[in-house]
């Protein structure tokens, strides 16, 4: 028996393992309408594709007993590499051509691709789950507090924490960074100072996808039944997670990620599992009542 | 391809822009020569604005643009700034969610020479010290007037050959006017050579070696500078006179 100080703290675990995995999810959502002001709905099936790629390099290489860091990196740059040539052709074959076009013909567009990829990938793919390689042997690595530390969601962390911590340096630190910023605030300024933002634009892409594919293969270790499905709830959930941090937001969307998933786990611990999902929305409802942008979204009017 | 040292700077023959439907140039011709100040002056709408965004390729134009001898119709506005154009767009087009050193950094987004673009992040500071006071401010939070300063300081970063300027006055306080053309005119003198769009038209006149007046998408009226300010018709629809 468990005492309840370390019930709770099982759940902030738990909860900080998911949410940091919503964050990973959210942010290619926040990037992506950082620059187009698009809400790319193919986002949570670029992430699917992610963990079918990972199921295959592990299938392909034989690692799909042979758990350990090593399959692990190999499992997320085959992910990273997958998702980055999807996001990459979705944003040259679909979006691109429709840079001029109302705003509403874009959300249409990636309505469909999110469609044409989710049925493809039944017919490619089967529409059956599939079972995830073992990527890392879920050993009790520490316990804090009597509270066992599993190896799997430090690993989640540890990861999630790279990835963040190399995006802040991109986005932040780098000439490259500074120039997606620019075409994110002001496109046609940017290139009179000669970015090309078309090019911005596809490693946003990148960027984004990548980022997803991370996160689909932590979900993987974590509930290792894939199909081809698998993004709509935790996509759903990843973008609620942007928009509650205030979309466009960096910051924003790992908070979102992280609030929506401790508030999930929480809600399992303490109330019932029936109503994990109802809360995601509830509290995105609630929030956008009092803050429409969001926790940390640009609120009021820029100056001109 | 270069022409001869005589040639203009930049040569703008029957430049002819559509909005839609809407016909907003209809056949602009005129030109700068290197060392000038050269001013076009019109109403609110007449396409001066317009004319800026050809040249710098942001809005799609029929006719000839001619930079230093080369067609610039086909050259992508993001390629265009390495050629020796730069721009302070129309209402200054600062970056605002980034610090005022990071604004000044884009303008120099095409060049590698480290170094140097230190030094010219010095000059404009030593040109605008308020900028310097500022560096590290998100430029969103600037007064209007230093985000001209910022705007034109961000478009000398890219060293260019030309300086197109849309309406450094607009919305300022005579006295940061005065000081904003004060700085053209010491640029100039340097060496710069400057296009300027203005609806304030005695400033531009002023500090103008040449000038053109558009009117609904045409070129109404050239001159010198100085002939245009004292001609009854500028006067009396231009100057309030």
């Amino acid at each position: 028996m468990n005492s309840p100080g370390q019930d709770f703290i099982q759940h902030l675990i738990n909860g900080i393992s998911l949410g940091s995995i919503y964050a990973l999810i959210a942010l290619g959502y926040t990037m992506v309408y950082g620059i187009l002001q698009l809400i790319n709905f193919a986002h949570s099936d670029v992430y699917m594709v992610g963990a079918f790629a990972a199921y295959f390099a592990a299938k392909l290489l034989g690692l799909n007993n042979s758990p350990g860091i090593a399959t692990l990196a190999i499992l997320l740059i085959a992910s990273m590499v997958a998702c980055s040539v999807l996001g990459l052709a979705i944003e040259r074959f679909a979006y691109r051509p429709l840079r001029k076009a109302p705003k509403l013909n874009i959300l249409i567009t990636a309505i469909g691709v999110s469609l044409l990829l989710q049925f493809s990938c039944q017919i490619f793919f089967g529409a059956d789950p599939k079972v995830f390689p073992n990527v890392i042997e879920d050993g009790v690595l520490t316990e804090v507090f009597g509270v066992p530390l599993k190896m799997n969601d430090v690993s989640v962390l540890a990861v999630t924490l790279v990835a963040m911590l190399s995006l802040h340096f991109l986005i932040y630190h780098t000439k490259l960074g500074r120039a997606m910023r620019a075409v994110s605030q002001n496109r046609t300024v940017a290139s009179l100072m000669g970015v090309n933002p078309d090019r911005i634009i596809s490693f946003t892409f990148i960027v984004g996808s990548s980022l997803a594919g991370i996160g689909s293969v932590l979900v993987g270790m974590k509930y290792p039944k894939i199909d081809p499905l698998m993004g709509l709830m935790i996509g759903m959930k990843a973008f609620v997670a942007a928009v509650l941090g205030g979309i466009g937001n960096i910051m924003g969307a790992v908070l979102g990620g992280l609030l929506m998933g401790l508030s999930e786990q929480m809600v399992v611990g303490y109330l019932s599992s029936t109503y994990r999902d109802a809360l995601a929305f509830g509290i995105l409802i609630v929030i956008l009542i009092f803050k429409p942008s969001g926790l940390l979204g640009k609120g009021g009017v820029e100056k001109v | 391809m270069s022409n001869s040292s005589n040639s203009p700077l930049l040569e703008v023959k029957n430049l002819n822009v559509f909005y839609g439907s809407i016909h907003a140039l209809k056949g602009i011709s005129f030109h700068v020569n290197k060392g000038e100040v050269v001013s076009l002056i019109g109403a609110n709408g007449a396409g001066k604005t317009t004319t800026l965004r050809a040249i710098s390729g942001i809005a799609e134009a029929q006719g000839e643009i001619r930079f230093k001898g080369n067609l610039l119709n086909p050259i992508p506005a993001h390629d265009r700034v390495s050629l020796g154009l730069a721009q302070s767009p129309e209402g200054r087009g600062v970056f605002a969610q980034m610090s005022v050193y990071e604004n000044l950094e884009m303008g120099a987004y095409f060049r590698s020479d480290r170094a140097e673009i230190l030094k010219d992040i010095e000059m404009s500071f030593q040109l605008f010290p308020r900028l310097k006071e500022r560096a590290k401010q998100l430029s969103g939070t600037l007064s209007g007037g230093e985000q001209q300063m910022l705007a034109i300081c961000r478009a000398l970063m890219a060293r260019p050959d030309l300086l197109l300027l849309d309406e450094p006055s607009l919305g300022l306080a005579p006295k940061i006017v005065a000081q904003i053309f004060e700085i053209i005119l010491d640029l100039n003198k340097k060496g710069m050579t400057v296009l300027l769009v203005e609806q304030n038209a005695k400033m531009a006149l002023k500090s103008s070696h040449r000038a053109y007046v558009i009117e609904t998408g045409l070129v109404t009226m050239e001159g010198r500078g100085q002939d245009l300010l004292n001609d009854d018709n500028v006067r009396r629809s231009y100057l309030g006179a």
